[in-house]
């Protein structure tokens, strides 16, 4: 059983520029997963201006019967969002890692261009290290 | 007693011991400002023959720096006359002053004389760059293989660098060797000893001197 099921980014402007699957459980084809990645950009924003209080910075954590979806925005606005199985705990760690990689691994590499697509091998390669690394330590527990 | 823990003044700059200087510098910074240097020159060229030129120009005149300092900070003003001598300073001391660490390996070509590799399992300079597919063998290692020709042109041991990925077996990433070939006129120095041929070179020269004024 995958703890996570899948993981999105997008940019400060809402377009999906990564998308994995891990496992069968809530695959979606390329227009699915790239309407999902839009309408949670808007519908994270809406939240931010619905909260009472000020200082909001939008939602971090949906819960679902069947799902959690976490999320983690950075400071330039990039989010990063992970649906996984619920109750995980450890999902705001691995998402912050996930932002670490993207730092090194696609902006550090001179051949990216921002707020496009990512396409760079050794992101691929860290991030199921990553991913795997972190289903080890589920299954430990 | 006078002066004691004080810093000793001195009145001219080149009297000053040089420095050991800063050992070591943000490697996020360098990433950066390598990768800033790269897409400049990606913008400057129209194939990659051309990136990966610029690139080994600009490693050339560091490395044409790194061996006038470390020849003087490390050497006491000596510089490795020896073929095997200037290739294990590179290996060696270069290495550890620019990249933290030795390399991984240092071989002689198995087909030709005149080849040397240096191999690294991950190149400093690779460690966050992903090239795409459709750049073809592209490495950005260019810029590592033109510190070496620095160095070694520098030195009096002109070659021709060049940096290649190698796959490696039960390795996802290959690693980067950078093959070295020396010019002709460098193969003699290896059994001859430098000294006695540029001894004869100055005979000769001065062979031709006399010949005009006959």
């Amino acid at each position: 059983m995958p703890a996570i099921y899948s993981l999105y980014i997008i940019n400060k402007s809402g377009g999906l520029i990564y998308y994995k699957d891990y496992g069968s459980a809530g695959r979606m084809d390329t227009n699915d997963s790239l309407r999902l990645a839009s309408l949670w950009h808007s519908m994270h924003a809406i939240s931010q201006q619905l909260s009472p209080v000020s200082g909001c910075t939008g939602i971090e954590l949906l819960e679902a019967d069947t799902f959690d979806l976490h999320c983690f925005q950075s400071l330039t606005g990039t989010k990063f969002f992970a649906v996984a199985e619920p109750g995980m705990q450890n999902m705001e760690s691995l998402l912050k890692y996930i932002y670490e990689l993207y730092t090194d691994f696609v902006l550090k590499n001179p051949f990216y261009e921002m707020e496009m697509p990512i396409r760079c091998e050794l992101f691929d390669i860290n991030l199921s290290q990553a991913v795997q690394k972190d289903r080890v330590a589920m299954l430990g527990r | 007693m006078i002066g004691v823990g004080k810093t000793k003044q001195y009145a001219n700059i080149l009297d000053r011991p040089i420095s050991k200087g800063k050992q070591e510098v943000s490697l996020s910074a360098f990433a950066f400002l390598f990768s800033e240097l790269v897409q400049y020159n990606q913008t400057q060229v129209d194939n990659i023959a051309e990136l990966e030129r610029r690139l080994e120009d600009a490693g050339y005149s560091v490395g044409a720096r790194v061996l006038e300092l470390l020849c003087h900070r490390e050497k006491g003003n000596r510089r490795e006359t020896r073929l095997l001598g200037i290739l294990s300073f590179v290996h060696s001391t270069v290495w550890k002053v620019l990249f933290g660490k030795v390399a991984d390996s240092l071989e002689k070509g198995t087909e030709h004389e005149d080849e040397y590799m240096i191999s690294e399992k991950e190149l400093l300079v690779n460690r966050f760059i992903s090239v795409p597919k459709d750049m073809g063998t592209f490495n950005c290692g260019a810029f590592v293989a033109g510190i070496v020709r620095g160095v070694l042109d520098g030195a009096g041991f002109p070659a021709v660098v060049t940096a290649h990925f190698v796959p490696v077996e039960g390795q996802q990433r290959p690693r980067t060797t950078i093959l070295i070939k020396f010019a002709e006129e460098v193969l003699g120095f290896g059994t001859q000893s430098h000294k006695s041929l540029r001894k004869k070179r100055v005979q000769v020269a001065d062979q031709t001197l006399i010949i005009p004024g006959k």
